[in-house]
């Protein structure tokens, strides 16, 4: 509350805080809280109106149906398991590589001007565009390596590499967290450095490790621009059978339905396609979460 | 790192040499990413400035790889991701301050608890889902207000979905900066009398200039390179700024660096055509602007990191 009293004006405005009423702070109070709820009320709508035109297109039919032209005939069970194969992939290239490095840049890197290049370079390729790592795959698994256009394996890669640096950031930051006093406990038997990390570090940083991968995995299954720079196809109406078969991914599928001009498509199929694709989405986030909340009461 | 290292030489035994090395080998597949992305991207554009000139691509002011007359001037799409960049921006710097003010200093630890999670969601949602919601149903509610009149795809419900997605990116960052201001600074202009406006606008904002900064120019990295929603939403419309007519320019449909990569992409373009080429020259430019940007963010950043901590 400013001094209300005339002379102290001057001083209090020469202090650098103009008067300000009660009214105005209240009312600013409630702007910032506004503020944060508006992107959160806008999503929730939305979300609220696709679930409601989902009703009557989600069903067993549609799951277990290959695309179609015919909206009422149309499924999504091709990018359904395409987008869960790309995901197992993705995890088992992202995984080893991401903890790999994660290790190295906790246990073994010292202090150096290549850690710092490694860091920065690390925290700069989270930042690139997904488009351009489909360019990256486009040019490299397909064109370079010649693994074939929209390929699963080509997919895999592309995106791996797009969550990679997610991965080893996580991870870095649940190895960061086990204590120090451990390492030196360790060494202290008579450990070795890889017996310190293999038997005390990483069972340790496990759940921290998996809960990041995870959600990277979460952000993965989601990605569309990569899928179309490698030239993935816009229908597949065959589950995916080998690392060389043409992929489709829910994504991916998405994006093609909404070009369709027709009602049912806009507002029926593409519904369903967009509230399957949460689903999984938010089944992902939650083991990881529960992974998370089951490791914290332990400790 | 610890005071006293304990640890066995990592060098002594042939297992110990073996995991140093894999390891280390993980860490320098970051490197050869970066080195690829590079590389790829170079090799190609190089290609397409063989054929059409650097000065044709970076000042041309048509864009039409496909239909003939062919042109690869990048202007228009420049131009076109400038727009989406500018919208997005008016919407998500200032709600997503606002929001950084909100949790920083007004909101308790509880409420902290469950927003901070609610908001990671926005960015978490695919960007596919988000170009669908602006087509379907922001454009035609938009298009519902007496006196607007919107094109199917147009820039306005493209730039606000990615405003909406970037929010996390602006209050999370901003966030961090303002908890860093020491509490001595808040403390001291409660003793001058001054209210929670005043030191949040005055005191708190000021002092954590530099977070908020970074925080702006990632999230506005993160609208440029942003691909799905405009792609979707926007259109496939190449077209230069007019800046005589402001308004119609968010009310008709423009294309992105981004969404032109995407048409490209799906129109089967034959290997080895310009239009192909032509790809990795818009990829790098976009590549180039999101890069640099992100380096200024992390080096004004690492300034205000300097400073409180």
């Amino acid at each position: 509350m400013a001094a209300e009293t005339g002379t102290n004006d001057q001083s209090v405005e020469d202090s650098g805080f103009g008067r300000v009423s009660r009214t105005k702070d209240v009312a600013f109070r409630w702007l910032t809280l506004a503020a944060a709820l508006v992107g959160i009320l806008s999503l929730a709508v939305l979300l609220a109106y696709v679930a409601v035109d989902a009703i009557g297109w989600l069903d067993w039919q549609f799951l277990t149906n290959p695309p179609h032209p015919n909206p009422f005939e149309a499924g999504i069970l091709p990018a359904l398991v395409g987008s869960i194969a790309l995901m197992l992939l993705i995890a088992l290239v992202t995984f080893p590589l991401g903890v790999g490095a994660a290790i190295y840049l906790e246990e073994y890197a010292s202090d150096g001007p290549l850690t710092t290049f490694i860091q920065i370079n690390i925290a700069n390729l989270a930042g690139v565009p997904s488009v351009v790592y489909g360019l990256l795959g486009l040019g490299l698994f397909v064109s370079l390596i010649g693994l074939g256009f929209g390929t699963l394996i080509v997919a895999a890669f592309t995106v791996a590499l797009l969550i990679l640096p997610i991965v080893i950031i996580s991870a870095q930051e649940a190895i960061r967290a086990v204590p120090d006093s451990q390492r030196q406990a360790s060494y202290g038997m008579g450990a070795t450095k890889w017996q310190t990390i293999r038997n005390v570090v990483l069972p340790r940083a496990m759940p921290g490790i998996l809960t990041g991968t995870i959600l990277a995995l979460g952000r993965a299954i989601g990605e569309t621009a990569p899928l179309i720079m490698i030239g993935a196809p816009t229908t597949v109406f065959g589950v995916p059978n080998s690392l060389l078969s043409k992929v489709s991914a829910m994504p991916m599928q998405i994006y093609t339905w909404a070009q369709y001009p027709e009602a049912e498509f806009q507002y029926g199929v593409v519904a369903a396609g967009v509230v399957t694709l949460l689903v999984v989405l938010l089944s992902i986030n939650s083991v990881a979460i529960l992974i998370r909340n089951h490791y914290q009461h332990d400790q | 790192m610890s005071a006293m290292d304990l640890s066995h030489d990592g060098n002594r035994t042939a297992r110990g040499v073996f995991f140093k090395y894999l390891f280390t080998l993980c860490a320098l597949v970051s490197i050869l990413t970066t080195v690829a992305i590079v590389l790829t991207l170079l090799l190609d554009a190089v290609d397409f400035f063989a054929a059409v000139s650097p000065i044709d691509f970076l000042f041309g002011t048509r864009w039409s790889p496909t239909n003939e007359p062919v042109a690869f001037g990048v202007l228009p799409l420049i131009t076109g991701t400038l727009t989406i960049t500018f919208g997005a921006a008016a919407i998500a710097l200032p709600i997503g301050l606002l929001t950084a003010i909100y949790l920083s200093e007004y909101a308790s630890s509880r409420r902290r608890a469950y927003l901070k999670p609610a908001l990671e969601v926005l960015a978490g949602v695919p960007t596919v889902v988000y170009g669908y919601f602006a087509l379907v149903y922001v454009t035609p509610a938009l298009d519902a207000i007496p006196f607007v009149e919107l094109s199917t795809f147009n820039a306005l419900s493209a730039s606000i979905m990615v405003g909406i997605m970037i929010i996390p990116m602006v209050s999370s960052i901003s966030e961090d900066a303002m908890s860093a201001v020491p509490d001595s600074l808040r403390q001291a202009s409660y003793g001058l009398g001054a209210t929670k406006f005043t030191v949040s606008t005055s005191v708190v904002v000021p002092a954590a200039l530099s977070g908020i900064f970074s925080s702006f120019i990632l999230a506005l990295s993160r609208a440029i390179g942003e691909t799905m929603i405009v792609a979707i939403a926007a259109g496939q419309t190449p077209k230069l700024i007019d800046l005589t007519d402001p308004a119609a320019l968010f009310l008709e449909s423009v294309q992105t660096m981004t969404a032109a990569m995407v048409q490209i992409g799906t129109n089967d373009v034959v290997g080895q055509s310009v239009a192909y080429k032509s790809l990795f020259a818009v990829g790098l430019t976009l590549f180039v602007i999101t890069f640099v940007m992100n380096l200024v963010s992390e080096f004004i950043a690492s300034r205000y990191r300097e400073v409180y901590q």
